[in-house]
């Protein structure tokens, strides 16, 4: 079956995904590594500047307000993320009807980022907003979220919180339901409480998934721009500038192509490193489940 | 001795047990339907909020306390915040854009994976492991560089630039799409390959149609990627009427950031197709999600 004609059909077959690799994905990768040692406004002449961007970018003050606020906002967002839709998929696994409770709290995942900005603004908001209003109810005095340099970052993530718990439940209950019932009963003739099952059955069986989404998470969050972008311009003061921000800032408002590319790569590095794990740890959770 | 009496608890165990499940309603399921209940209310509110705000008067919106019902509905927001806006132009820019997206990725990606997981060739592996590698590139890398790309073959401000990328390249949904096909039992290729046809009869004949479930869920996430993408549109396009759902009701939130109901309203109009798409499709959208994000 393995003829000459065969061959030539497995070539045609991956031409046009070859041709898309090469001038939408190494081509371009070249081209950002090559930029990262340019000094070039987009238009003018490039000159080869060695590593001073990446210099540049370690001696630049927006790059580490970027990198604190991104990993503050990573700090926030992953626990709660992870905890939550944990405790909700565990909810859901014991229930009859889960149906109609995935539905609603998977909602907000196919929403887009700005129609949730959007909608997030109006929420947030000092004066009108439904949070506060609520809050006062309490005879707590909200704050103006959006618009507090102390408050920014935290909005931001838990309306990231709201919107990813449904994505990363649809995958803990995945995860749930391949673990055996045979592990449950046995400790429930051992007297285990409900309690103590979660922590020695549940948690140990399910720990390739927490990690995958963990790793997830991390590699999402340091991408995170679209939500800053829409409600707050990075903003107030800098206060919600994340490092895509900051490689969008550059490259399209300041055309610094050369800082702003050097600055992608250093992102590139952090997400890759976080990659290889999980790559690396995939090998042990295939395993696993056999 | 022991194991006899274990047994004979057991059996008087097991009439207990079932008498549960006959009226199973437990305190605790109860209290767990209240707990999720809220959450599910949580996860809604937002939504529902939106759409109360939207037909709203400017005078009641601004009411503190809020109130939850518009009175008197008014209707007029949706038709100002069409008027004011193309958003007829972005739907159809959208549904177009998502739906070449979605047809052309699973078409090229398919082949690619039909090759690979089915047919040595030469290069093939140092292809695959290409693939494999450029699923850690993050895009914002490649940003820039698209962007010049773009400028140099005049693909600026044209959907084309949305649309091509995507579509001829998409290492993840190459591999998920070839774990699929490897799993399929070589005599089947090999009875048809006996019967003449060729490869392109084989894949088009019965590798497709065996994958189905397969394309369906790279298919959802190639179509909630593509509609929900934003950063590439706020890069590409200019022109208003080019532009996608997303991008048009930013503009639009720029320009009428104290209208908060018209806002509503228009972020209404950019919720509702995506929301209803989602309540038909639901259980395969969850699904895809599921299957592409376990791996």
């Amino acid at each position: 079956m393995q003829n000459q004609r065969r061959q030539l059909a497995g070539l045609l077959f991956i031409t046009p995904q070859l041709i898309g690799l090469l001038v939408f994905s190494l081509f371009p990768v070249m081209y950002a590594l090559v930029l990262s040692f340019m000094d070039w406004d987009g238009f003018g002449a490039r000159t080869f500047v060695g590593i001073a961007n990446f210099v540049d970018q370690f001696n630049n003050p927006d790059f580490w307000t970027a990198m604190r606020n991104t990993i503050y906002y990573m700090v926030l967002v992953i626990p709660f993320n992870i905890s939550l839709s944990l405790l909700v998929a565990v909810g859901l696994n014991k229930v009859t009807g889960k149906g109609l409770y995935r539905v609603f709290y998977f909602m907000p995942v196919v929403t887009s980022s700005v129609s949730i900005g959007v909608i997030w603004m109006w929420i947030l908001n000092g004066d009108f907003g439904i949070l506060n209003s609520l809050l006062a109810h309490l005879g707590v005095q909200g704050p103006d979220w959006l618009t507090d340099t102390n408050w920014v970052i935290p909005s931001i993530a838990m309306l990231s919180i709201w919107w990813g718990l449904g994505n990363n439940m649809v995958i803990f209950l995945a995860g749930l339901q391949g673990i055996s019932r045979s592990y449950y009963e046995a400790a429930e003739i051992d007297g285990a409480s409900r309690f103590r099952q979660f922590l020695s059955i549940t948690l140990p069986l399910l720990s390739p998934t927490t990690f995958f989404i963990a790793i997830m998470a991390i590699i999402n969050s340091f991408q995170v721009f679209d939500q800053a972008f829409v409600m707050t311009n990075g903003g107030p003061a800098k206060a919600s500038y994340t490092i895509v921000y900051h490689i969008y800032q550059q490259g399209f408002i300041d055309f610094k192509m050369g800082q702003s590319a050097a600055s992608a790569m250093i992102l590139f590095c952090i997400i890759l490193v976080f990659t290889l794990i999980q790559f690396k740890m995939s090998k042990r959770w295939v395993h696993y489940g056999e | 001795m022991a194991n006899s009496s274990i047994r004979t608890v057991d059996k008087k165990l097991i009439p207990v047990k079932q008498e549960k499940h006959v009226n199973r309603i437990k305190p605790s399921q109860i209290l767990l339907h209240l707990i999720l209940t809220f959450g599910a209310i949580i996860m809604i509110f937002p939504f529902l909020w939106t759409v109360s705000s939207s037909l709203k008067d400017l005078s009641q919106i601004f009411l503190v306390p809020p109130t939850w019902f518009p009175n008197p509905v008014k209707w007029s927001n949706y038709i100002d915040s069409l008027t004011a806006m193309p958003f007829g132009a972005a739907y159809w820019n959208s549904f177009y854009i998502t739906a070449v997206s979605v047809s052309a990725t699973l078409l090229t990606a398919s082949m690619a994976a039909y090759a690979f997981a089915k047919i040595r060739f030469p290069g093939a592996n140092i292809l695959f492991i290409l693939f494999l590698a450029t699923m850690m590139i993050p895009r914002q890398v490649t940003m820039i560089p698209l962007y010049l790309i773009m400028s140099k073959i005049g693909w600026l401000d044209s959907h084309l630039s949305l649309i091509v990328p995507g579509a001829l390249f998409n290492a993840f949904a190459v591999f998920l799409l070839r774990q699929f096909i490897m799993s399929i039992p070589k005599e089947l290729e090999e009875a048809a390959f006996i019967d003449g046809a060729g490869s392109f009869r084989i894949y088009w004949r019965i590798i497709l149609p065996l994958i189905r479930p397969a394309l369906a869920a790279v298919g959802i996430f190639v179509f909630l990627g593509s509609w929900n993408n934003f950063l590439d549109a706020l890069i590409f396009l200019n022109t208003p009427e080019k532009f996608t759902v997303p991008l048009l009701l930013n503009t639009f939130k720029g320009l009428y950031i104290a209208d908060w109901a018209l806002m509503m309203a228009g972020t209404t109009i950019s919720v509702i197709p995506v929301l209803l798409i989602y309540i038909v499709a639901q259980k395969q959208i969850i699904e895809g999600v599921t299957l592409t994000g376990i791996k």
